[in-house]
C-alpha cells in the first residue's frame, strides 16, 4: 500500500517538483549572474505554451519515441520509488535514454545528430559509475532492493562516501549542468544550437522537458538513498542533503565552463576508478 | 538411441552428397531437405529423452571400432594439415599438429585407459543441440540464398559451393560429435576437425589475405588442440582414465588448465582473438556458422563443462581475468570500427569474454549467467551476420556509413537488424538479466577487477552498438533506391530467428526453469535455483511492459495531425533535408558520421599491448600451475 503511494506521488508529483527546481534553478543561477531572473512558476509557463504551439514535425517518429522515452523513464522512476531494485532501475534508465538518442538521430539534421553522439559519448562517461553505485548499495546493505536499502541500520553514506562524490561529479552529465552540458544545455551559449532538442518543438519538446523532470526527482532519489536509513529523521537529513546537492549542481553549472569531449569522458572515467573504484575495493575487501 | 549416430553420421553422409552435386538448383533442394531432416530428429530425440524421465545418459562404454576408426581420423587430418601446410609452406601448424597426434596416439597405444561412456547425454547437451540444429540448420537454408548473390557480387571468387556447403554441413556434423561426446579421445577428434573446418572454410575465396588468416586461425586452434592433447595424455597417464567428468574430480590443476587454453583459443579470448577476427574475409554464412552455433560455442561450451572445477583456484582465476580483460578490451576496440561485420566480430569476442568470465568464477550464478548469454548471443549474433551478408548483398557494403537510414530503404532488414541490435544489450532483452546476474555474482565471489570490467564494458558495448542503432533509424530522403536482392529463403532464417529473440524475451521465465536451471543443477549437483521463479516473472513482466511502450506510443503518436518541415542545418535548406546554401552560396551536399574515436580506441592502439597482457596472464597461469603441480 504504501508503495502505491510512493509511485503515485511519484507519478503526479515529479513534474511538479522538477518544474519547481527547474524554476529554483532558474532564480539561483539569475542571482549568481547579478540578475533578477524569472519567477518560480516560469517552467510551468514555458509547457502550457510548447503545448499550445502549432503541430509540426521532421518526422512521424521523433513524437513516438519520445513518448516511448518519457514513459521507459518513467517506468524506472516508479520502479525506484516502489523500492524495486536498483540496478534493473538504472538498466532500464538507459534504455530509455537510448530512445532519446534514437529520437534525436532519427531527423538526419546535422546538429540533433551531434548532440545524439555526444549524448552516447555522455552516457559512455556515466555508466561506470552509476553501476558500481548499484554495487556500493548492495555491499554495504546486502540487497540491490531499494525497500531493503531505506531499510538498513545506518545510512550507506558511512560505507560509500566515494561513491558520493563520484556520483555528484557525474550526475552533472544527466543534470545537464555545465561543464559536462555536451548534448543540449540550458544555456543559450552552446555551440551547436540546442544539440539533441535542435529539430524537437511543441509537443515533442513538451514531451521532452517533462521527461527531465522525472528523471531529475529520479536521481534526487539515487542521493536521496546515500542518506536514508531506518531512523525517521534520516529522511529530513536526506531531504537537506539533496538541497545541498541541487545548490552545489547550480553553483557548479556557473561556474565552469563547457569542456570538450575527451576532458568529460577521461575526468569521469578517471574519477569513477578513483572515487567509486577505490571505495569498492575496500568495501569489497571488508564486507 | 541410434539417434546419436545419426546425427552425427547424417550431417556428415549429406556433406559428402553436396560435395559431389554440381546443380545448383538440386542443392538448394538438398540442403533444405537435410536442414529439415536433422531439425527433425533433433526434435524427435530430444522428445525421446524427456519421455524417457531426462535422466542423464551415459552410452556405448566399449567400443572398439569407432575408437580406431577416431584414431585413423585423427592421423587423416593430420596428413591434410601436413599437405596444406606443405603447399603453403606453413611450417608451424604442421609441427603442432604432428606433436599432438603422436602425443595422442603414444597414449592411446600405451595408457591403461579405463572404460568407461563415450557419449553422455544431459540437458546442457540437449541445449546445445537446439542451438547447432536450428540457428546452424537455418544458416544452411539462408546460405543458399546467399551464395548466389555472393558470386553475382564477387565475381574474381571461383564458385566452389559444392564445397562451402559440404563443410557447413561438416561443421554441423562435427559439432554434434562435440557436445555429446563424454570420453576426452572424442571430443579431441571433433575439435579438431572444428579446427580444420574453419581454417578451410576461412580460405574460401583462396586471395592471399584469405590463406593468411586461415593459416592463422589453424595454428592457434592447434595451439589449443595442443592443450587438449596434454590434458588428455596426463589425464590418462596419471589418473588412468580419458572421461571429462573425471577431470573435474582429479584433483590436479594441470589437465584443466590445458583444457581452458583449449577452450580461451576456440572461444578467440585475448590473445588469440586475431583468428576470429580474419575469419571475416570469407562469405557470410561462414560467419554466422563460426560466431553463433558451432566453433566458438565449442570453446565456451567445454569452459563452462569444467567450471564448477574452476571455482577459486588458480586456473579459474586465469580463465576469468582473462575473460573479463577480453569482455573490456574487444569492445572498446569496437567502437573504433566501421565496419559491420568487423563490429560483430569484436562484439562476439568481448561477449564471449563475458560468458568467459562467468565461467572462470564456477559458482551457480555465474553460470547460470552463462548459460542464458550463450543463448541469446547465438540467436541474436547468428542474426545480425545474416542481416549484415543481406545488407551486403543488397548495398554492396558493409559498412556502417552506408546503412545510414537503412529503415527508409530497405526496411525488413532494417528490423531484423534492429532486433538484433537490441538483442544484444537493450532492457527487453535477457541479455540484461544475465548482465545483473553476472554483475551479482561477481561482486559475491569478491571479484573486485571483474567488478570495474563489467561496469566499463557495459558502457563502451552500450556506445557502440547505440551508434549502429541510430544510423539504422535516421529517416531521410534517399539519394538513390535500392533494389532488395534478398531472396525468399534468406529471410525465412531470418526471421525465424527474429521470432525466436522475440519469444525467449516473452518466455524468459520458462525458459529459465525448464532449461537453464536443470543445466545448472545437474552441473553443480544441487537443486537450488539461481533466481526465484517470483522474481524472475517480476522481471520478465517489468520488461516486457518496456517493450510493449514504442508499440502503444505508435498508435498514439499516429493518430495526432502534424505538419512535416525541413530540418535546420544552418545553412538555407534546399527543402529535401539533403543540401544547403553554404557561405559562398552553393550547394552543399550534407553528409552525417557517426563517432568512431579512431585515435583514442583504435585497434592500433589498443590491440598489441591488450595481446601481451593476455599472453603475459596466461604464460604466468602456466608457470604458476606448472610450478604448483611439481
Amino acid at each position: 500500500m504504501i508503495k502505491l503511494f510512493f509511485v503515485l506521488a511519484y507519478l503526479i508529483l515529479s513534474p511538479l517538483i522538477g518544474g519547481l527546481l527547474d524554476g529554483a534553478d532558474r532564480i539561483l543561477s539569475a542571482r549568481m549572474q547579478r540578475r533578477k531572473g524569472p519567477g518560480i512558476l516560469q517552467p510551468f509557463y514555458d509547457l502550457r505554451k510548447l503545448f499550445s504551439k502549432e503541430m509540426i514535425a521532421v518526422n512521424n517518429v521523433q513524437l513516438l519515441l519520445n513518448l516511448s522515452y518519457l514513459v521507459i523513464l518513467v517506468i524506472a522512476g516508479s520502479m525506484l520509488f516502489a523500492g524495486e531494485d536498483l540496478l534493473m532501475v538504472l538498466f532500464i534508465l538507459s534504455t530509455a535514454d537510448m530512445f532519446l538518442i534514437m529520437s534525436a538521430s532519427s531527423d538526419s539534421s546535422p546538429y540533433a545528430n551531434m548532440g545524439a553522439s555526444r549524448e552516447m559519448l555522455q552516457m559512455m562517461a556515466y555508466e561506470p559509475m552509476t553501476l558500481l553505485i548499484a554495487v556500493g548499495f548492495y555491499l554495504t546493505t546486502g540487497s540491490f532492493h531499494v525497500s531493503d536499502i531505506i531499510a538498513a541500520d545506518h545510512s550507506a553514506i558511512i560505507w560509500m562516501p566515494g561513491l558520493l562524490v563520484g556520483f555528484l561529479f557525474t550526475s552533472a552529465i544527466k543534470f545537464r549542468k555545465s561543464p559536462f552540458d555536451l548534448s543540449t544545455s540550458h544555456h543559450a551559449h552552446q555551440e551547436m544550437v540546442k544539440g539533441i532538442t535542435t529539430e524537437m518543438s511543441g509537443i515533442t519538446l513538451a514531451i521532452m522537458n517533462i521527461a527531465e523532470y522525472y528523471e531529475m526527482v529520479l536521481l534526487y532519489g539515487i542521493f536521496f538513498l546515500f542518506f536514508v536509513n531506518s531512523t525517521w529523521w534520516s529522511w529530513i537529513i536526506a531531504l537537506i542533503a539533496c538541497a545541498v546537492i541541487f545548490f552545489l549542481e547550480v553553483l557548479w553549472d556557473n561556474v565552469s565552463a563547457r569542456v570538450k569531449w575527451k576532458t568529460l569522458l577521461y575526468s569521469c572515467w578517471s574519477v569513477t576508478l578513483v572515487a567509486g573504484g577505490v571505495n569498492i575495493l575496500i568495501l569489497m575487501l571488508d564486507k | 538411441m541410434s539417434m546419436i549416430p545419426f546425427l552425427i553420421g547424417f550431417p556428415v553422409l549429406l556433406a559428402a552428397i553436396l560435395f559431389l552435386i554440381r546443380k545448383e538448383d538440386l542443392r538448394g533442394y538438398m540442403v533444405y531437405a537435410g536442414a529439415g531432416v536433422i531439425m527433425l530428429i533433433t526434435v524427435i530425440f530430444i522428445m525421446q529423452w524427456i519421455f524417457d524421465g531426462s535422466e542423464t545418459w551415459m552410452l556405448y562404454p566399449s567400443t572398439e571400432l569407432p575408437d580406431h576408426l577416431i584414431a585413423a581420423g585423427d592421423i587423416f587430418l593430420m596428413g591434410l594439415i601436413l599437405y596444406m601446410s606443405l603447399k603453403y609452406k606453413r611450417p608451424l601448424p604442421a609441427i603442432l599438429s604432428i606433436v599432438q597426434t603422436v602425443l595422442m596416439l603414444y597414449v592411446e597405444s600405451t595408457a591403461k585407459i579405463a572404460e568407461g561412456p563415450h557419449i553422455m547425454v544431459d540437458w546442457f547437451t540437449i541445449l546445445m543441440c537446439i542451438i547447432i540444429a536450428f540457428i546452424g540448420g537455418f544458416i544452411c537454408i539462408y546460405t543458399v540464398g546467399y551464395m548466389k548473390g555472393y558470386h553475382n557480387n564477387h565475381t574474381d571468387v571461383r564458385d566452389r559451393q559444392p564445397f562451402f556447403f559440404a563443410m557447413l554441413f561438416l561443421f554441423l556434423g562435427a559439432m554434434f560429435g562435440l557436445v555429446f561426446s563424454q570420453s576426452l579421445i572424442w571430443m579431441y577428434f571433433f575439435w579438431e576437425v572444428t579446427s580444420v573446418i574453419s581454417f578451410l572454410m576461412i580460405g574460401y575465396t583462396k586471395t592471399e589475405e584469405a590463406i593468411n588468416n586461415s593459416f592463422n586461425a589453424l595454428w592457434m586452434n592447434l595451439l589449443g588442440g595442443l592443450g587438449f592433447a596434454v590434458a588428455i595424455a596426463w589425464m590418462c597417464l596419471v589418473n588412468g582414465t580419458a572421461q571429462l567428468q573425471d577431470v573435474l574430480t582429479a584433483g590436479s590443476e594441470i589437465p584443466l588448465i590445458c583444457l581452458a587454453l583449449a577452450g580461451l583459443t576456440k572461444s578467440a579470448q585475448l590473445p588469440f582473438s586475431t583468428w576470429l577476427l580474419g575469419a571475416m574475409v570469407a562469405p557470410t554464412p561462414s560467419s554466422a556458422l563460426l560466431h553463433s552455433a558451432t566453433m566458438v560455442k565449442a570453446g565456451v561450451y567445454l569452459l563452462l563443462r569444467i567450471s564448477p572445477a574452476l571455482e577459486g583456484n588458480t586456473t579459474g582465476m586465469i580463465v576469468s581475468s582473462i575473460g573479463g580483460f577480453t569482455f573490456i578490451a574487444a569492445s572498446m576496440m569496437a567502437i573504433a570500427q566501421n565496419d559491420g561485420k568487423k563490429v560483430l566480430a569484436f562484439s562476439t569476442i568481448s561477449n564471449l569474454g563475458l560468458i568467459v568470465g562467468c565461467a572462470g568464477i564456477g559458482v551457480e550464478e555465474t553460470v547460470w549467467a552463462a548459460i542464458f548469454l550463450v543463448i541469446f548471443h547465438s540467436v541474436s549474433k547468428s542474426m545480425l551476420f545474416q542481416s549484415v551478408g543481406a545488407a551486403e548483398n543488397t548495398l554492396h557494403s558493409r559498412d556502417i556509413e552506408d546503412m545510414h537510414g537503412l529503415i527508409i530503404r530497405v526496411p525488413k532488414l532494417a528490423y531484423i537488424m534492429g532486433i538484433g541490435i537490441a538483442g544484444m544489450y537493450l532492457a527487453p532483452f535477457g541479455m540484461l538479466i544475465s548482465k545483473w546476474v553476472a554483475l551479482k555474482a561477481f561482486v559475491d565471489s569478491g571479484n573486485f577487477i571483474l567488478v570495474l570490467f563489467i561496469a566499463y564494458g557495459s558502457a563502451t558495448t552500450m556506445f557502440y552498438w547505440t551508434k549502429w542503432l541510430a544510423k539504422l533509424l535516421c529517416y531521410h530522403i534517399p539519394r538513390d533506391t535500392v533494389k532488395d536482392v534478398t531472396l525468399k529463403d534468406e529471410y525465412v532464417s531470418m526471421f525465424f530467428h527474429a521470432a525466436v529473440m522475440l519469444l525467449l524475451c516473452l518466455f524468459l521465465p520458462l525458459v529459465a526453469s525448464w532449461l537453464v536451471n536443470p543445466i545448472v543443477q545437474e552441473l553443480f549437483g544441487n537443486a537450488t535455483s539461481v533466481l526465484s521463479m517470483s522474481v524472475l516473472t517480476t522481471m520478465a513482466i517489468m520488461l516486457v511492459s518496456i517493450f510493449i511502450v514504442p508499440v502503444v506510443m505508435f498508435f498514439i503518436s499516429r493518430s495526432s495531425h502534424r505538419d512535416l518541415v525541413p530540418i535546420y542545418m544552418n545553412g538555407i535548406n534546399k527543402g529535401d533535408n539533403r543540401y544547403f546554401v553554404n557561405s559562398f552560396g552553393e550547394d552543399e551536399h550534407l553528409y552525417l558520421s557517426n563517432w568512431y574515436l579512431r585515435f583514442e580506441f583504435g585497434r592500433r592502439h589498443l590491440r598489441i599491448p591488450s595481446i601481451i597482457l593476455a599472453a603475459a596472464v596466461l604464460i604466468v597461469g602456466f608457470c604458476i600451475v606448472i610450478g604448483g603441480a611439481i
